[in-house]
């Protein structure tokens, strides 16, 4: 069983909700970076997100942005990358998903990406910009060494291609909360419940939410109703803060300890 | 061959749909808005009625004596798109997009715009409509086309700068994109070349596919056959599609693009997608030939000309360039501002810096040709709005 599967069995057996934490991988640096990972995954993230930064994120809000173009600065590529994941699993088992633009996949390669990654203990791919007939290509491509595809579900989904995406779904599926970019919003999203309730029609696959969620008490809204919260520009924003570097992890701990609620924290 | 996208919007591999998954239903129900429009009459009468009385089409295809004499070659036309309301070829796309918004029952326009001539058309069809109009614009292109600037507020539209990245082209359309994600419902998004996500590099070409279709008859009625060659500047490659779309079945044509060769072959000193390229690759909905270092990061480009300065090309010219049906060249500033100047004296018109990059580089081929070849320059746009530009450049250039 892959290992994304088999966390959310877990949760599910522990009748708990998920923490999907995402950074931007070599912001503020590949050593942070590399560090800021390992304290999520003991923190009890239940899947990582890590950002591959690219230079024209067009989904992404203003955090994002900066955060991709702070690593860009310091040179940060697919291969360095994949040097920060080999050093994450020598210590722990946390599943990590790659979310990336195309285009910096597509030009170092599909198939050795996919090589590479499932070498190195990559669970999945979450592509911002590949749909339809592009991401069940790549979807079965990946499928060839058991990574999973994560596909995206909008409110401005239909119900006809929620059904198809859910069909062709591996790993869970990220529902994203409401129709902009990525970035903190104070006012939770009732649209983000109606369509994981939609969702919930087709799929029995494990759906998660994001964009847009930064507090506690959102977290435990979309707990009461869909698998797992995504949080990613509010710990960001917290990395671009922590001016000195020396601090970042810390500054990181404390605020994803403060985010969690109670439940989360005595579920293990 | 019939140089149509598939249903996907794909010329060969090039082209499709790469957007985050909020944006498809505003694509498809987009597409299917056009589709129904584009073979309905009444909508088709009312593009055409506006094109001519509030644009002013046809535009005249002049015959550039003067030039053609003291380059010593081929005989060479100007079509002039720089005669259109607002004073290039964008109001064409504007037009046709504006009835289509309406028809969508949408209340607010968004755009981004390079050189200011697609956000000035935009803000102008807005005011004509009584749309709400929000214009993206790199603070770099701000800078070297204030006047345009200024003419989009004046005409009641928005313009948000754009401090991100090249602060050009390219980020502007980032900028829209993440606008119209944000507020899908409500807005329409006026992309003004033949790029992006499927549909709009196919209705962006139809719309401007009215520059051939009028070029081909005015040289029928002038010359009584075809021309030998068509030159455009490209740029996201609208008003060059415009053109050559109608003549592609037309073997005998020959067909040049222009793009902007900029300040030297280097990553980052030209926008010269084809000539000096970096290979194949996503940017901003398309797959296409785009400007990108080895890890797929976008290069930032330059060119003399902010119309001309992207990093990507629309995907139907990355189909016809491999096809070799189009051949692509480059023109670098020096040359375009030497052709700008030429231009100015030899015929009195004053060419926009984007299009004197095609007048460049017939400057260059039309004096080896032979007397009776025919050679048509799309003359995209007018050059008034460079002026200070060009200005600066000159006084530079002295000192």
């Amino acid at each position: 069983m892959s290992r994304i599967r088999e966390k959310f069995a877990q949760l599910k057996r522990d009748t708990a909700k998920g923490f999907i934490p995402f950074v931007t991988a070599g912001d503020p640096n590949l050593d942070i970076s590399r560090e800021i990972v390992l304290k999520l995954a003991e923190l009890r993230a239940s899947v990582i997100e890590l950002g591959v930064p690219f230079s024209d994120p067009m989904a992404d809000g203003p955090t994002i942005q900066l955060s991709s173009q702070r690593a860009l600065l310091n040179g940060v590529n697919i291969r360095n990358i994949f040097d920060l994941v080999s050093d994450v699993r020598k210590k722990t088992e946390v599943p990590i998903v790659l979310f990336s633009y195309l285009n910096p996949l597509f030009q170092f390669g599909l198939e050795k990406l996919r090589d590479e990654a499932a070498r190195i203990g990559i669970d999945g791919i979450l592509i911002t910009d590949v749909i339809d007939v592009e991401a069940n290509e790549i979807s079965d491509m990946l499928a060839e060494k058991s990574l999973d595809l994560i596909s995206l579900i909008a409110p401005t989904t239909s119900d006809q291609r929620i059904e198809k995406i859910s069909s062709l779904s591996k790993g869970f599926i990220y529902a994203v909360s409401r129709a902009g970019v990525t970035g903190a919003r104070s006012v939770s999203s009732s649209a983000a419940e109606s369509l994981v309730t939609r969702a919930r029609k087709y799929t029995d696959l494990p759906i998660a939410v994001g964009f847009g969620i930064s507090t506690q008490s959102q977290i435990e809204d979309v707990w009461r109703y869909a698998d797992a919260a995504v949080v990613g520009s509010a710990i960001v924003s917290e990395i671009a803060k922590s001016n000195d570097s020396s601090q970042t992890v810390q500054t990181v701990e404390a605020f994803v300890t403060s985010l969690l609620p109670q439940v989360a924290k005595s579920s293990t | 061959m019939n140089y149509q996208p598939n249903e996907r919007g794909y010329w060969g591999e090039y082209g499709g749909r790469f957007v985050p998954e909020t944006l498809v239903s505003a694509l498809d129900e987009l597409t299917a808005a056009y589709f129904v429009a584009r073979d309905d009459g009444d909508f088709r009468t009312e593009l055409e009625s506006l094109l001519k009385d509030y644009s002013g089409r046809p535009t005249p295809l002049f015959y550039a004596k003067r030039l053609s004499e003291t380059l010593g070659g081929a005989k060479i036309y100007l079509k002039r798109e720089d005669l259109n309301h607002t004073g290039a070829h964008k109001i064409n796309n504007c037009i046709g997009q504006i009835l289509l918004a309406r028809r969508m029952g949408k209340k607010r326009v968004i755009a981004e715009t390079g050189a200011g001539q697609h956000g000035v058309a935009t803000a102008t069809v807005c005011a004509l409509f009584g749309l709400d109009c929000v214009v993206y614009m790199g603070t770099e292109d701000m800078r070297r086309q204030e006047l345009n600037v200024f003419r989009m507020r004046l005409l009641g539209a928005e313009v948000r700068e754009v401090d991100s990245g090249s602060k050009t082209l390219k980020d502007a359309i980032n900028e829209a994109l993440r606008d119209w994600v944000t507020n899908i419902d409500t807005t329409y998004y006026l992309l003004g070349s033949a790029l992006g996500p499927h549909p709009y590099p196919l209705m962006v070409r139809d719309f401007q596919s009215v520059i051939g279709k009028e070029a081909r008859q005015q040289i029928l009625d002038m010359e009584g056959r075809l021309p030998d060659y068509l030159v455009a500047c490209v740029g996201g490659g609208s008003n060059s599609i415009g053109l050559f779309h109608d003549f592609l079945p037309d073997e005998s044509v020959k067909m040049i693009g222009v793009e902007a060769g900029g300040s030297g072959s280097k990553l980052g000193e030209h926008a010269a997608r084809f000539i000096a390229g970096s290979g194949v690759g996503v940017l901003q909905g398309t797959k296409s030939y785009v400007l990108q270092d080895n890890d797929g990061q976008i290069a930032s480009t330059h060119s003399i000309s902010a119309g001309l300065d992207y990093a990507s090309v629309g995907p139907e010219h990355a189909y016809l360039h491999d096809l070799r049906r189009v051949e692509y060249v480059s023109a670098s500033d020096d040359e375009a501002l030497e052709a700008f100047k030429q231009l100015s004296k030899t015929e009195g018109i004053i060419p926009a810096l984007e299009s004197s990059h095609a007048i460049a580089h017939l400057i260059k081929i039309a004096p080896e040709m032979p007397s009776d070849t025919i050679l048509i320059a799309n003359l995209s746009g007018r050059g008034d709005k460079d002026v200070n530009t060009v200005a600066g450049l000159m006084q530079r250039n002295q000192e």
